[in-house]
């Protein structure tokens, strides 16, 4: 996948800066690079849930890293949003033990309710949709992860429409 | 009741806090492995015990730690695996976001063993609120004196870091692991050399599973020989299994080795039985990697002895009419389960989770991938199936790393016990596409009833 540049310079606050400099010391001397996972996933939480081409390259400045080790450590992991994602990323695992309990027709509800197609975001910039791979919750089928938390046993439209209103509620109290 | 060991306190009100943990005797085998033992007495403990790693692989964890390089005199780390990604399996989750404080007494005891005076839980990305719990429990560990620097005044110091993966199977693979948690791509390396020579940052390095490193207490404060006791033959102590698919009583159970499949499946103290009433059609029993076996195989090897929970009994018969303990990731079908649709569906994930380092997997699961999607929505020929015979031929065996192998299985699997069913999606290319929901009843008579 193509990252995306947005001629919008990444300027991560000084207490951020504090918190990545803290994950880099966690490792021994001379192995900070090992912080680049967690410091990614610090970033595109600050960067609107993505990682543009500055977001990277600043990632790369501050951890001393030639920016195509950064480029290929966040080309390779799915949890790295290369482009644009809604405000609530809706995760929606699609794999086996998910799917042959209502997972299939979770995706199929999602899709109709939110009128849009899997990697799509709602016209108001609140929902993006993705499909995910086995997320480790299968005994708690079908499910998905929006933000920090798994949400579990979605298995009627009722539950599905609770969690969204829930979650469109929080979105206007942001606004 | 059965034995347990690993949830033995699970439903102790609070048991997720440190002070609950230690009234129950949490972190008495750190406190006897720092005064009473010597690292080596640890390890053949552990060896005595029969522990084999719970990750997949079964490898008996005391010889694991007993080849790590002490003579070279450089660091030493221990690394415990909580990738958990293998579909089906969700108990290492269970383990760690309900009693946090059993993986860190672990961890310090292991490393005691080791050596180690730095050790890493790697944790898959997504599991972020479980990523707080631990670094909470290890906050709470370090205020009580087990972690940090002169441990109990004995001299022995060490730092748990909890590092977060970002969505990639293939980190569950050790070398690949290593590679992730030194900020790269995950790709596994070729072996040897073994991580116990040169793992992490080219040190000695043991990497086990977060079922395994929770085992060890129990095995420091009763002794290897009480829990090599427990369990069947070479499959001692228990084993949580995580049960899910179309039964009535999913979720996480702790077992001893060696209960019966039937017991574990149609008794109401584990899955309850198939969901509905309906039959069992198939079992995946240790995460999606395994062998699919069909019900008659299942429940009986092909000498007809009942079948047990355990690593022998699993694989009685080879992968020609048997299957493996794996991870334990219990995935069940009912009757109306398209086997078609879920070989796609694995297949897919493998493909996904590919790291493209090797050519027979980067290109035979995408391969596969297309071939299953054709004969799922109705459009494949007969020759398909050998055509995915000799794809997943191709891949098993031939990649650096187990996922090659891990994908070209279920195939196989669901080839040799179920080609009828492959069939009968070439010859009904119409019914094939409307069984894409699993409403249709299948081809072939499921139909086996439950010896209970």
């Amino acid at each position: 996948m193509l990252a995306v540049k947005t001629n919008k310079p990444f300027n991560p606050s000084e207490e951020i800066q504090n918190q990545i400099r803290g994950v880099m010391d966690q490792y021994p001397e001379g192995k900070s690079k090992s912080a680049l996972l967690p410091v990614l996933h610090i970033v595109q939480n600050e960067n609107a849930g993505w990682l543009s081409v500055e977001a990277m390259d600043k990632v790369a400045e501050l951890m001393n890293l030639r920016p195509i080790e950064v480029y290929e450590v966040a080309t390779f992991y799915s949890m790295y949003n290369l482009k644009p994602v809604g405000k609530f990323l809706l995760e929606v695992c699609h794999t086996g033990p998910c799917a042959i309990m209502k997972g299939e027709w979770l995706i199929d509800y999602l899709k109709r309710k939110l009128k849009i197609s899997i990697g799509e975001t709602t016209s108001d910039g609140l929902f993006t949709l993705k499909t995910v791979e086995c997320l480790g919750a299968c005994g708690y089928a079908p499910m998905m992860q929006i933000g920090e938390y798994y949400y579990e046993h979605l298995n009627s439209e009722e539950k599905v429409d609770k969690l969204l209103e829930d979650f469109r509620m929080k979105g206007f109290n942001r606004n | 009741m059965a034995k347990k060991i690993l949830l033995e306190h699970i439903d102790k009100p609070g048991i997720k806090s440190y002070e609950v943990y230690r009234q129950q005797g949490g972190y008495n085998s750190v406190e006897k492995a720092l005064r009473e033992m010597k690292p080596a007495d640890i390890v053949e403990e552990v060896k005595k015990s029969g522990l084999r790693g719970r990750g997949g692989a079964g490898f008996p964890t005391g010889m694991k730690w007993s080849f790590i390089d002490k003579k070279s005199g450089n660091l030493r780390y221990l690394v415990c695996n909580a990738d958990e990604s293998e579909p089906g399996t969700f108990k290492d989750r269970f383990l760690m976001e309900f009693i946090p404080h059993l993986l860190i007494e672990g961890m310090i005891t292991s490393s005691i063993a080791l050596e180690s005076n730095l050790g890493f839980i790697y944790i898959r990305g997504e599991f972020r609120w479980i990523k707080t719990i631990l670094e909470n429990a290890i906050a709470e560990a370090r205020a009580a004196g087990w972690l940090g620097h002169n441990i109990l005044g004995t001299g022995y110091s060490l730092e748990l870091v909890v590092h977060p993966g970002a969505g990639a199977y293939i980190c569950g693979e050790e070398t690949a692991l290593l590679e992730s948690l030194e900020g790269k791509r995950g790709l596994p390396r070729i072996k040897p050399p073994f991580p116990a020579v040169k793992g992490l940052y080219g040190n000695p390095t043991v990497v086990n599973n977060v079922e395994t490193i929770a085992a060890v207490p129990w095995i420091i404060n009763n002794g290897g020989d009480a829990y090599a006791k427990i369990g069947i033959g070479r499959s001692t102590g228990t084993k949580l299994i995580s049960a899910c698919g179309n039964i009535n009583k999913p979720g996480v159970y702790e077992i001893e080795l060696g209960l019966q499949v039937d017991e574990f499946l149609n008794s109401d103290e584990y899955c309850g039985g198939v969901l509905d009433g309906k039959m069992l059609k198939a079992v995946v029993a240790g995460g999606s990697s395994v062998p699919i076996l069909p019900a008659e195989l299942f429940f009986k090897t092909k000498k007809g002895e009942p079948r047990l929970m355990s690593y022998e009994s699993l694989s009685d018969g080879g992968f020609e009419s048997g299957t493996m303990l794996g991870s334990g990731g219990f995935i069940v079908y009912d009757e109306d389960q398209c086997i078609v649709r879920n070989t796609w569906n694995f297949t897919r994930f493998y493909h996904h989770e590919s790291c493209g380092q090797c050519s027979p997997c980067r290109e035979g699961t995408g391969w596969m991938e297309k071939v299953l999607h054709n004969l799922e929505s109705g459009h494949g020929k007969l020759s398909d199936v050998d055509l995915l015979w000799d794809i997943q031929k191709k891949i098993d065996g031939n990649t650096i790393c187990p996922l090659g192998d891990a994908a070209a299985w279920p195939v196989a699997s669901a080839i040799r016990h179920f080609r009828e069913e492959f069939e009968w999606h070439v010859e009904h290319p119409h019914d094939a596409q409307k069984r894409n929901y699993g409403l249709l009843k299948s081809t072939k008579e499921y139909f086996v009833a439950s010896a209970i």
